[in-house]
């Protein structure tokens, strides 16, 4: 059973889409204690980074994904701001904190050089880390779909198991320590190669 | 920076074959609809053939027989089994409109006339739901004088602000995207607008979406190579030619213009 963390923002059906139709069963978790009966997370996200965070305190999902996730080791995948919010602070509108399992801020996509345009929304390659779990089996430089204006600046590279060039800024595209996984683009767009992403996380 | 998009354009109206659901239709300069076939079962097939959006366009408003019944349908399935970023408009005049596509499956929202009548709307949506989703659609055409005006109700009232202009007020406002259409050019397999369209992309920030005319592949190289568009959108292309989305995308990598290959 897959958990998808409901806190108010986000596609929810696209995610559980998604996990529906590589044949997952799914729980859509309102309430912190339902997370208690799955054995993998998804932390969706669209919006603004404080307000996920309030959303996700007000709720009561942060010291319940702390005790999960760093201490039961529970699987997590945080997908687009879902990622972004795993970092130690964002810096969207207002410094906000964040989870703080990576030590990352998460800074704006300067728009202008290079031609950038943000939001950034299309399909860019990415380029991996080799031993990278999530792009197991993959070809070279797939591409997926992102929608961000910011990004997540990662301060330890090794967590950072891919990214892409976005004029000058080397954008984090997906993140990993341990149980902990993030993608910044979103697998459940970006057609059969973001099917192959969840599917390699869910056989983590 | 992303690649250029390619669209297909997935216009709607009730069937007249299949009472009840509603079907892919292809118009020219927004008139004279033909009635295609299942919309769901093709965009199936365009995500096959790697497309990198959908877009899916109800009519049904224009011409007095909406119902959000009939569109939600169509997203719920469409989001079941389709996995690429799907936009939706047509009929989107309040902000529970909003909720209610982005609750069944839709990743955008694009409005049309209920944003020229009341451009709050804009930045309401934007607020509440992110600029991300707003999709700003314009629609316009040359008027009696020859000068490009803003046209809302499907084409067919027309008003007082030029495309550009609207596009900086809407981009101001808050929308995440442009979809500009010209109306003269729709169905038509003559080729896209590209002066008031490259006028627009020069002025706009948020990426612009271009659609209306494309009947040939060097249309799209055309339109990408005279102007700063992101993405190409089209419809009659796609239903009604032997040119599948994968064809013309090689015809757009092969003109070196930067596009998802995907194999």
């Amino acid at each position: 059973m897959i958990g998808v963390v409901d806190y108010g923002m986000g596609n929810l059906l696209s995610v559980q889409n998604a996990l529906s139709y590589v044949g997952e069963d799914v729980l859509i978790c309102s309430k912190p204690n339902q997370l208690n009966e799955v054995d993998k997370i998804i932390l969706p996200g669209v919006g603004a980074f404080p307000d996920c965070m309030k959303n996700l305190h007000n709720r009561g999902f942060v010291p319940k994904l702390n005790q999960l996730v760093l201490e039961s080791k529970v699987p997590i995948l945080g997908i687009c701001l879902g990622m972004q919010v795993m970092a130690t602070e964002g810096l969207e509108m207002e410094v906000t904190a964040g989870l703080g399992w990576f030590d990352a801020n998460v800074r704006l996509i300067e728009p202008g050089v290079d031609g950038v345009k943000i939001p950034n929304v299309g399909w860019e390659n990415v380029q991996f880390n080799e031993e990278s779990l999530l792009f197991d089996g993959f070809i070279k430089d797939p591409d997926f779909y992102f929608v961000h204006s910011y990004y997540m600046d990662c301060k330890n590279e090794g967590q950072v198991e891919a990214f892409y060039h976005c004029g000058k800024i080397k954008v984090t595209a997906a993140i990993r320590r341990e149980n902990i996984f993030g993608t910044q683009f979103h697998p459940e767009k970006s057609s059969d190669f973001g099917r192959s992403v969840l599917l390699n996380f869910l056989d983590f | 920076m992303a690649k250029k998009r390619l669209i297909p354009k997935l216009q709607l109206l009730p069937s007249k074959l299949i009472p009840g659901s509603m079907s892919l239709v292809t118009t020219q300069n927004f008139k004279n609809s033909i009635e295609v076939g299942d919309p769901v079962s093709q965009a199936k097939i365009y995500e096959a053939q790697a497309v990198d959006e959908l877009v899916f366009v109800d009519l049904s408003y224009s011409r007095g027989v909406g119902s959000k019944e009939a569109i939600v349908n169509v997203i719920r399935k469409a989001a079941e089994e389709i996995f690429l970023p799907i936009t939706i408009g047509g009929g989107v005049r309040l902000l529970q409109d909003f909720s209610l596509l982005l609750n069944n499956g839709a990743d955008k929202v694009s409005i049309n006339s209920a944003a020229l009548e009341d451009p709050k709307l804009i930045s309401d949506a934007a607020r509440q739901f992110g600029s991300q989703c707003v999709v700003v659609s314009i629609d316009y055409k040359k008027d009696e004088n020859g000068s490009f005006r803003v046209y809302s109700e499907g084409g067919s009232k027309k008003s007082n602000l030029t495309p550009l202009d609207w596009a900086l007020k809407a981009q101001n406002l808050g929308a995440g995207e442009l979809l500009v259409t010209c109306i003269d050019h729709d169905g038509t397999k003559q080729g896209l607008e590209l002066e008031m369209t490259e006028r627009i992309c020069q002025s706009i920030s948020v990426p612009v979406i271009i659609s209306g005319g494309c009947g040939r592949a060097i249309h799209f190289t055309d339109g990408f190579r005279q102007t700063k568009a992101e993405a190409i959108a089209a419809g009659t292309f796609f239903c009604f030619q032997d040119q599948s989305p994968m064809q013309t995308r090689s015809h757009i990598k092969n003109a070196g213009i930067p596009i998802r290959i995907h194999t």
